[in-house]
């Protein structure tokens, strides 16, 4: 969803302090406004709609936000509920309530354990950044097989690209199973080749997140790779 | 400090009112700042300052341990600067020792005045100083290469904190002083400053100054700072626009850490 706009605005880099402009528009993420005057408290690249000035971030910590998938990994079990790590400065609780199925009290360790890796959704955040995370909803489940890696946060949108573009040509390239969480873990399962081609694909859209014509260039890579067959 | 004394022949200013090493009073020594040069870290910058290298590595925000200095309203902004044992002429006793908890102190109380500290409660970003090799002013150096990797690492910050000293040497006030000139200076007044808000956000001295001489010797400071936020800033456009332009991209290798975070 970023990738149009900043397009068009030929992706002008800010640094923190970098004057925006002197205006009345509202101040997005990644900047902050003292005086009527837009400045960027983000490393990132500006982006200016009609109502609004922001900064794309080029780098920094996942922050949750109500209603992400994430791909969290379970840290800690207690009685009720699972500590689940999220890649974020925070760590979030899983409650039983918010699994889909029925744990009596002190059983949670028969359903999941420590390492698990699980497939969950942000329900809760509130202002002491307390979060709370569920499993009850389609498609939300623990993730058996397959592996995880991890890239910066900030680089998601370009993994999953315009309205999923790029991630629909991971999967039909590799024939892998892939679910992109906004807290930039990524989960891959398939034929052991093929998930090396995907890792060598997204670290790729990784380093080169901010370049034009990337979707291009790697549907170019996965194409040659599979000709050779790894 | 203070171990040989200054050879009778060697002026501190000449009789054209050059230092030691040729530069003007209000003179910088040559400053280099690279940004993103460690891959583990969040955020890092590496600087070279005459002939100072530091290096300054940024984690987090992250859960802050021991849990009891948690703040649950802000974000804790903790600063570690360490000598390296060869960093200076004779071998440093390694460990924190006086000074450098001093210095940590300092540096990490300019940064939170910039970093919006309110956005992540509960929360720290480290930030790590390694002083390589040291000639005079590594706490500024220190300074101005831990607000590029804070910047970095992406933590939202109202301005980035440029710093530099200026102090006083053979009666003449001079900026960014050397090692020669501290050691055998008058005073050293070290500044670190917020441009975009004109604040000052550390201000130490040592030595004696008129008030004269403290108010030229500040002033002389802030302007050098500005310089220093011109190059600091370039660093940080400098690490996205080169690899932009970077044409032949090595081809991807996958690494142990992929393997690892496999189950």
């Amino acid at each position: 969803m970023q990738s149009s706009d900043t397009k068009e605005n030929a992706r002008e880099i800010v640094v923190p302090g970098d004057l925006l402009a002197i205006s009345s528009k509202k101040a997005g993420p990644g900047t902050y406004s003292e005086g009527g005057k837009i400045f960027a408290s983000q490393l990132g690249i500006k982006s200016v709609r009609p109502d609004s000035i922001s900064v794309v971030p080029l780098a920094g910590q996942y922050m949750p936000i109500i209603g992400d998938l994430i791909v969290g990994k379970i840290v800690d079990i207690g009685p009720s509920n699972w500590l689940v790590d999220i890649n974020s400065p925070y760590p979030a609780p899983l409650h039983v309530n918010e699994v889909p199925w029925r744990v009596e009290f002190g059983e949670t360790s028969k359903f999941m354990g420590v390492g698990d890796v699980v497939l969950i959704k942000v329900v809760g955040v509130d202002e002491r950044r307390r979060i709370s995370v569920s499993m009850q909803d389609h498609g939300l489940r623990k993730l058996t097989g397959g592996t995880v890696m991890e890239i910066s946060p900030s680089k998601v949108p370009r993994v999953i690209g315009k309205n999923g573009s790029m991630i629909q040509m991971l999967k039909n390239e590799t024939a892998c199973r892939i679910y992109v969480g906004q807290n930039g873990r990524i989960w891959i399962d398939g034929e052991l080749d093929n998930i090396v081609k995907a890792v060598q694909a997204i670290k790729m859209i990784e380093d080169e997140a901010h370049a034009l014509g990337l979707t291009e260039k790697v549907k170019e890579f996965l194409g040659s790779k599979s000709g050779t067959g790894v | 400090m203070g171990g040989t004394p200054l050879p009778a022949n060697v002026k501190l200013i000449d009789e054209n009112g050059r230092r030691m090493d040729g530069r003007m009073p209000e003179e910088m020594r040559p400053l280099k700042i690279e940004a993103g040069v460690l891959k583990r870290a969040d955020g890092s910058a590496y600087v070279e300052w005459g002939n100072n290298k530091v290096m300054a590595a940024v984690y987090g925000p992250r859960e802050c341990h021991p849990r009891h200095l948690q703040n649950p309203e802000r974000a804790l902004v903790q600063c570690n600067y360490n000598m390296a044992s060869f960093s200076v002429d004779e071998r440093k006793r390694p460990g924190p020792d006086r000074r450098s908890h001093e210095i940590s102190k300092i540096i990490s109380e300019a940064l939170t005045n910039v970093v919006f500290t309110e956005y992540f409660p509960r929360t720290s970003i480290d930030v790590y100083i390694e002083v390589l090799q040291a000639n005079a002013g590594t706490r500024c150096a220190g300074l101005t290469a831990a607000s590029v990797a804070l910047a970095d690492a992406g933590v939202p910050m109202r301005d980035l904190v440029a710093s530099c000293a200026a102090g006083k040497v053979a009666n003449t006030v001079v900026v960014d002083l050397n090692k020669e000139e501290d050691n055998f200076g008058q005073a050293d007044i070290p500044v670190g400053y917020v441009p975009r808000s004109n604040e000052i956000v550390l201000l130490q001295m040592d030595g004696d100054l008129t008030l004269e001489e403290f108010n030229k010797g500040l002033h002389m400071a802030v302007d050098a700072c500005k310089k220093v936020y011109q190059i600091q800033r370039d660093a940080l456009k400098r690490r996205y626009s080169a690899r932009a332009a970077d044409e032949d991209v090595p081809a991807p290798i996958v690494e142990g850490a992929m393997m690892r975070e496999g189950q």
